[in-house]
């Protein structure tokens, strides 16, 4: 019982970890950047649920609508983030995008600790239903349930999006060859936007599911929950959509046996363990594709 | 310009910077005897070296070799705490061999460790390595959190503090010296034919793969003498100190100092040092006006304030003194030109 307990635990984890892969993993596989602030727009959804979630109240509406304002509010941050700071940097090297969003991931952390000070704050339960009761003395939590069907929604939602839309074949066009995806009328500059907006409302949700579970917000949970997802997306092959979902589920439960069984301080070092692993013997994760070096 | 010509020169200038930097160290001495330069003020001071030691030894890697690596407090924290143990166990009277015994044991245990991570983690690429180095470095922390003789969470305390200021002064002055013979050798050559173009460079026959572990590894060495300077300047150490918010600072050190120049990490490893002190009542936006800076510079200057541009002592004094001899005419002043218009161009 116990270990079926620690396995739908490490599914919840790993839901989450898998919402926050695909932002990293689309945003990746569009402009080969690893958006290092994309942990930051976690971060930054669980601070406006927070500060709404009053407001929504008071106005007698009902808090479930907080989703939905941290969606938004964090897919025109993404799109924001992109136009300010990683467009201008499109075609320099590489190791000046990825200093760039590092400099972006500590300008969020610090700006949300100036105006929410660096203490953690509590998150409101406004998920306060019943468990669903399997058998005797086997419940599962009504956010648990939540996380996971959702998560699933999402997931072939996007999964329908990406390969039967206009939108998402455009996508696809760009992650492979921008300048013939120009070529062929595609409006990179837009699908590019489009991307980071859905990848960070991705982070959205994720936030609002992740926080409902673990009910404290704090400026820096972003960089540990973001790393972790990042690993996941690399685990499954940085750039794929479906090796996201795999690497954050199998991220999530493997975290949650480690904590069980073996220790609860060396999870992180499993977990980097795992990636360090996985790089060293399949440098583009599980679904990735070799690419040869070209001179 | 024939060979003797050359040696000539190269002995002129070593004589003008060694000359430079002994009448700062008898600047540093004459303020610290005559009491400008209290407590306080000398531990701004080495702070500044270790950073610059850092920040130096990062740009190694990063600025010549052209790999982005994140994990640099990693090393740091293996130095520090190897450089802690011994000379907390070992019967040695305290002194500065004692202090130099820690140092050197210190840096060969983070090179033990540059290399581990080097071998496997220089297979990969860019974004990928930037990757697994913060990965290692994060591992490097956790472990020394959770182990019983690094005093886990708690930290080592009663380290005895060895590091004096001019010592440290010295060591600094050696691993700079160092740093800039070796990046103008036959070996700097090849880690900087690298970061241009691996291919290429691999096409002429060099060895990459060595050359990339070596630099690697003799900047973890480097970092872990920071460490070690570190632990014994404090006295008390904890692993959560190394985290990769350090190894954060020290790239943007090296960023904004310019990467590929180490007179440009020397002179932001000052700067950001001595900021942060002078500016105290904005200690809250701090951070934040890094991360602006390091945006700000990506976009608009992206090889950071000086680029790959090396200030040289002999080359200003040269120029000063042009007017009298005349000599300032030849290679020297085409090439500084051709530079400029190549700069002004891109």
């Amino acid at each position: 019982m116990d270990l079926i307990k620690q396995l739908i635990n490490g599914i919840q984890v790993g839901s989450i970890y898998a919402l926050v892969a695909l932002g990293y993993t689309m945003v990746y596989g569009i402009v080969k950047l690893i958006n290092f602030a994309h942990g930051d727009f976690i971060m930054v959804g669980g601070y406006v649920a927070l500060t709404v979630i009053p407001v929504l109240v008071s106005a007698g509406l009902s808090p479930w609508l907080c989703i939905i304002v941290a969606i938004l509010f964090c897919a025109l941050l993404g799109m924001a983030t992109e136009r300010v700071a990683y467009k201008p940097l499109r075609g320099a090297p590489k190791i000046s995008v990825l200093i760039t969003a590092i400099g972006v991931s500590l300008f969020l952390q610090n700006l949300f600790m100036l105006i929410f000070s660096p203490n953690p704050k509590p998150f409101p339960n406004f998920l306060d239903y019943p468990p669903l009761a399997l058998g005797e003395n086997f419940q599962i939590s009504f956010v648990t349930l939540l996380t996971i069907l959702l998560s699933l929604i999402i997931m072939v939602g996007l999964q329908f999006f990406i390969q039967k839309t206009k939108m998402g074949k455009s996508m696809r066009a760009v992650s492979e060859d921008p300048g013939a995806a120009q070529l062929m009328g595609i409006n990179v500059n837009r699908t590019i936007s489009v991307t980071f907006a859905i990848g960070s409302g991705l982070a959205a949700v994720a936030s609002v599911l992740y926080c409902s579970a673990y009910p404290l917000v704090e400026p820096t949970m972003g960089s540990v929950l973001g790393l972790r997802a990042f690993i996941a997306a690399v685990f499954g092959g940085i750039g794929m959509i479906p090796g996201a979902m795999v690497g954050g589920l199998l991220m999530g439960v493997v975290e949650s046996l480690t904590k069980a069984y073996i220790s609860s301080q060396m999870s992180d070092a499993v977990v980097y363990g795992i990636l360090i692993l996985v790089l060293l013997v399949k440098p583009t994760g599980l679904f990735g594709k070799n690419v040869r070096e070209k001179v | 310009m024939n060979s003797s010509q050359q040696k000539k020169q190269k002995i002129f200038s070593w004589a003008v910077n060694l000359g430079a930097v002994i009448l700062l160290y008898a600047v540093l001495l004459f303020l610290i005897g005559n009491g400008t330069l209290k407590r306080y003020e000398q531990g701004i001071l080495m702070t500044i070296c270790i950073n610059i030691i850092l920040a130096v030894s990062l740009n190694l890697t990063t600025g010549f070799l052209g790999q982005l690596a994140l994990g640099h407090a990693g090393f740091m924290s293996v130095g520090a705490y190897t450089a802690a143990l011994f000379s907390k166990s070992i019967p040695m009277a305290d002194g500065p061999l004692k202090f130099l015994a820690a140092l050197l044991l210190g840096g060969l245990m983070a090179a033990v460790f540059g290399i581990l991570i080097g071998v496997p983690a220089l297979r990969l690429k860019g974004d990928y390595l930037a990757i697994i180095t913060l990965g290692l470095g994060e591992i490097i922390r956790v472990v020394i959190e959770n182990l019983k003789f690094t005093g886990g969470a708690q930290g080592l305390r009663s380290i005895p503090k060895l590091a004096k200021l001019p010592m440290v002064f010295w060591i600094t002055v050696c691993i700079v010296a160092v740093l800039f013979a070796l990046i103008r050798s036959r070996h700097g050559r090849a880690i900087i034919a690298i970061r241009e173009d691996e291919i290429a460079a691999e096409a002429s026959g060099i060895h990459t793969t060595y050359y990339k572990i070596m630099a690697f590894t003799f900047a973890a060495f480097l970092a872990g003498i920071a460490g070690g300077i570190y632990a014994h300047y404090l006295g008390i150490l904890g692993a959560s100190t190394f985290d990769f918010n350090r190894s954060i600072e020290i790239v943007v050190i090296v960023v904004l100092g310019g990467m590929g120049s180490f007179t440009g990490s020397i002179l932001a490893a000052v700067v950001l040092t001595l900021l942060p002190e002078a500016l105290q009542r904005f200690s809250d936006y701090r951070m934040l006006l890094y991360s602006i800076a390091l945006i700000g510079m990506m976009i608009f200057k992206p090889s950071g304030l000086l680029g790959t541009y090396e200030f040289s002592l002999t080359r200003l004094l040269r120029r000063i003194a042009s007017p009298f001899t005349g000599r300032y005419s030849s290679g020297e002043g085409k090439r500084e030109k051709l530079r400029q218009t190549e700069e002004a161009k891109g």
